[in-house]
């Protein structure tokens, strides 16, 4: 059977901290996006013809904020694989060890 | 927790010990680790001491372990660590187990002589087998007819002597591959030419017996003419250590001797094997117990070292031994010295006496796992002189406060309270691992320390309302925009203002713009205005004043407590008032200033409000009528005039005054005269009342319930036989009264880095995220997840090395120096030496040293 383990147990480790901190911070950044955070108008990528051709303000600049907001929750998810990976190998490099032992 | 306040009290007591009980008694005392012994026989040398032979025993057969422990190690053979704590073995033990280990270590011995032999003569056939194996080759080549055709060609088609060929003479051997050039070239410059080498590559490495390496050989060989030739290539081999093997000339002899070869190989394979397997079962046996026996030896070893301190009875029946040990524990102590005697089956108990002293006794503050790492921040700095106040229990709090101060980030404090809490809530777990990394054991050491940051960073996250970067709007900005466009209430903007200016400016002054303070923190609504550092930067120097006033301050009031406790009343009424009389007046009364003007001056009237830093020059000047700075309240000139000149006026009661009362005080006490009464001195007062005993002779009991009246008297005697020198004095004293009146003034400039330093970490972090995560964050199109799944990864490996670890250390590295420096010099005079108690509990972790 050809392993499925492809990192040791410490880069494991270390996917898992990251996605866990990649899912909180990145889902948390979702939700302040999503209520059009304030502070976060600098991270929206608008132009001035999103503020000059808005037919009915401030629509535009909203719909910019969803989709950051959209991307940081698909990003989160990604993280949430990421660290399912990880945990796999983790799990994986444990029964590993069982054997080896 | 009331003992970490001051180091505990300490006496020191003489030890008997019945000679058959001794060694049961130490060892009892190692196991509790409470007493230091003191070197009794400080000018007898390490060879003439009583146990020296014990002692010499001991490290034999801790040479003969290590000898066993190495051996274990090169065969890859793990040490069974169980953690137990064996027993001290009784010295009559002693025999066992060096008979044991002589045992083990001559049965380790002659296996490896034994497999040595074998290996080399294993090395040896194979070494053969090569070459007769590669020399066949070159023979076969040599009388190949097709070549021996061309060669012959190339000769001489015309040489007299074709077909009858030479008797040439050769030698063959084997040598290391790395030598071959020079080893060709040698040939060819001594040998003139006249010889012919011929080598091959050996594939596989060879196992060089002795060392064991893996070495790399080439057969070769080499043919010549004539005796001479060959005493000249002998020779030269034997210069390079080529080893030569006899090689039978025919191919028949060479064919059956291969055969043989090959048969006493595949023999000693088979004994090598079995050697090889004996020696791994010796040595799996002993690698169960070697670290139980480590210890045993260990603990003996120091054991005698102990005893060695001690001083011999002249009846040779008893030891007597000094050691110090905290008052609190003498009960514990005794019921060790109790359980020796037992153990040891002697009747006659140990005696424990505590014995009076003038000498200095160690420091000991006692620790659990929580305190130890901020007693060690202070110890780093100086061990406190005995029974002086510690700081250890005030840095618990200030410490990581003022580290948070320089930390102050939500996110980032976040961080480092769940690697802190990992650390924590594992640490047995962590500590059964035995970690040799010393970056992580020195965190691991920390991790409280580190815990308490974390958390602390959290709270002036809060209050700075940051993270990474970022502020969190919870309970909606105090800040509108709205009425700035009203013009009922006096907002003067419109649409065109908006499209004419790139930058406005809200006025508070305007109803309902500024509705009042955010709850808690700094507004979220800074984080977006360009003037954020402008607002930021004054509230955080003038925090940072504050914060470093009232630390400072606290430092001078614990010498108070120093000074009451050491009975020094000169010092408080001359030394600790001034003191605090000179800093309360200069920067108590700034920090004073600046929360007056907090709450004194509102959006209305900011206008006019003065500058703190001209008003607070302007108070040394004496200059009141600078127009361009209003005076903050009515009476400010009589008011700071009056607090300089009582500044002023501090400086030379401690300057002068002081010294001169300390003369007066020796003239005073030199007049009296004193009188020596049969051992006792008897200081005269002026009245009978005052008359004191001023010393003991050295051998007197004292009484146990005054220690602090034998205290003050060692005391008022170093005072006596020191020569009083007034220029002594007098510079000592100025230099400490300019150091302290100065650095009060640099000290309160030194507390600003507290500001520097929080504003560099803010900065970097908002550098971090509108570098790196900004790039994330604004893309346009639906695809941007990935990219920004992409840039987190950076964003967190960087935020992790940089902020938390760089800036960590930095603001770590700043707080530390806030506390040893600017809090520390205010009281702590940190001139004490260690307890060092007589403890076995190194040797079980496995450090060990002398």
């Amino acid at each position: 059977m050809p392993s499925l383990l492809f990192c040791g147990p410490k880069m494991a480790a270390c996917g898992i901290v990251i996605s866990i901190w990649g899912v909180i911070m990145l889902a948390m950044l979702g939700i302040f996006f999503s209520a059009k955070s304030a502070v976060l108008i600098e991270d929206v990528p608008f132009t001035e013809e999103d503020i000059r051709n808005d037919k009915n303000p401030p629509q535009n600049i909203y719909g910019l904020y969803n989709q950051v907001g959209i991307n940081c929750f698909i990003a989160a998810g990604i993280y949430v694989a990421v660290g399912a990976v990880s945990l796999c190998q983790v799990r994986l490099n444990k029964r590993q060890e069982y054997m080896v032992t | 927790m009331g003992e970490l306040f001051r180091s505990e009290e300490m006496t020191l007591a003489q030890l008997f010990l019945q000679s058959e009980a001794a060694y049961c008694c130490v060892s009892e005392l190692g196991e509790i680790g409470m007493v230091q012994f003191r070197d009794l026989n400080p000018d007898v040398n390490v060879f003439q001491r009583k146990f020296v032979n014990e002692v010499r025993r001991c490290e034999e057969m801790d040479r003969k372990l290590r000898f066993v422990e190495k051996e274990i190690k090169k065969a890859n053979i793990p040490i069974v660590d169980t953690g137990e704590n064996p027993e001290v073995p009784f010295p009559r033990d002693m025999i066992d187990l060096e008979a044991t280990f002589e045992k083990l270590e001559n049965e380790l011995k002659e296996i490896n002589t034994n497999q040595e032999a074998l290996k080399k003569n294993f090395l040896e056939l194979t070494e053969l087998k090569h070459i007769l194996r590669r020399t066949q080759q070159f023979f076969d080549e040599m009388e190949d007819p097709s070549l021996l055709e061309e060669s012959s060609t190339l000769i001489d088609p015309s040489e007299p002597n074709r077909g009858a060929p030479l008797r040439l003479g050769f030698v063959a051997g084997v040598i290391g591959r790395e030598r071959i050039p020079t080893f060709e070239r040698m040939l060819w410059r001594v040998c003139r030419g006249n010889v012919f080498l011929r080598q091959a590559d050996i594939e596989d490495p060879l196992e060089d017996p002795t060392t064991g390496d893996q070495v790399h050989k080439s057969v070769f060989i080499i043919f010549f003419q004539g005796d001479q030739l060959k005493n000249r290539v002998k020779k030269i081999c034997e210069g390079f250590r080529a080893t030569l093997y006899p090689c039978p000339e025919t191919p028949q002899e060479r064919k059956e001797m291969l055969a043989g070869v090959n048969a006493r190989i595949e023999d000693l394979q088979m004994v090598l094997n079995q050697t090889e397997d004996h020696r791994q079962r010796v040595l799996q046996a002993a690698a169960k117990t070697v670290r139980v026996w480590f210890i045993k030896v260990r603990k003996m070893k120091a054991i005698y070292h102990t005893l060695n301190l001690c001083n011999i009875d002249v009846t040779q029946k008893c030891l007597i031994a000094e050691v110090w040990c905290p008052v609190s524990d003498l009960d514990s102590i005794q019921f060790a010295l109790r359980r020796g005697t037992e153990k040891s089956g002697s009747t006659v108990p140990s005696i424990l006496n505590r014995m009076q002293t003038k000498q200095t006794p160690p420091t000991y503050n006692k620790t659990n796992k929580f305190t130890s790492g901020f007693q060690n921040i202070v110890d780093a700095y100086g061990i406190g002189s005995y029974r002086e106040i510690n700081p250890a229990p005030y840095t618990i709090i200030t410490f990581p406060f003022l580290f948070a101060v320089m930390f102050g980030d939500l996110g980032h404090g976040t961080l480092m309270t769940c690697a802190a809490l990992y650390l924590v809530l594992r640490e047995s777990r962590l500590m059964a691992q035995k970690n040799d990394n010393e970056m992580f054991s020195m965190v691991f050491a920390g991790r409280y320390i580190i815990l308490l940051m974390g958390i602390f960073s959290i709270y002036t996250g809060i209050i700075y309302n940051d993270c990474f970067s970022k502020s969190l709007n919870v309970f909606g900005s105090g800040w509108s925009v709205r009425p700035m466009f009203d013009a009922r209430l006096g907002g003067n903007w419109t649409f065109d203002t908006l499209e004419g200016n790139k930058v406005l400016q809200l006025d508070p002054t305007i109803d309902g713009v500024f509705k009042g303070p955010y709850p808690i923190g700094i507004d979220p609504i800074w984080n977006i205005a360009t003037n954020k550092l402008t607002f930021l930067n004054s509230f955080k120097m003038k925090m940072s004043i504050i914060l470093g006033v009232i630390h400072m301050l606290f430092g001078v009031s614990l010498s108070l407590f120093n000074h009451l406790y050491f009975k020094k009343p000169l010092n408080i009424y001359l030394g600790f008032i001034p003191e605090i009389v000179f800093m309360a007046s200069l920067f108590g009364y700034l920090a004073i200033l600046i929360f007056y003007k907090w709450f004194s001056y509102d959006a209305s009237t900011s206008k006019d409000a003065p500058s703190l830093l001209i008003a607070f020059i302007n108070m040394f000047l004496f200059n009141y009528n600078d127009p361009s700075n209003k005076p903050l309240y009515r009476g400010q000139m009589a008011i700071q005039s009056l607090l300089v000149i009582i500044a002023l006026a501090c400086v030379p009661c401690m300057l002068i005054v002081k010294t001169l009362v300390l003369r007066r005080q020796h003239l005073w006490r030199k007049n009296l005269g004193t009188q020596n009464f049969g051992g006792i001195r008897v200081g005269n007062g002026p009245t009978e009342d005052e008359a004191e005993i001023i010393q003991h002779d050295q051998l007197s009991q004292h009484s146990e319930e005054e220690p602090e009246r034998c205290l003050l008297s060692t005391a008022v005697k170093a005072h006596e036989e020191e020569e009083f020198n007034f220029g002594d004095v007098a510079v000592n004293q100025a230099i400490h009264t300019i150091e302290y009146c100065l650095g009060c003034i640099s000290n309160t400039a030194s507390y600003l880095r507290l500001w520097a330093l929080s504003l560099a970490h803010a900065q970097l972090s908002e550098v971090l995220w509108s570098m790196v995560m900004h790039i994330g964050l604004s893309s346009r199109s639906f695809g941007g997840f990935f990219l920004l799944a992409i840039v987190f990864y950076f964003f967190a490996v960087l935020t992790v090395a940089i902020l938390l670890i760089m800036e960590g250390l930095s603001a770590f590295l700043h707080a530390l120096r806030l506390h040893w420096v600017e809090f520390q010099n205010k009281f702590y005079s940190g001139q004490g030496f260690k307890f060092l108690p007589f403890t076995f509990e190194s040797i079980l972790d496995g450090r060990f040293e002398d």
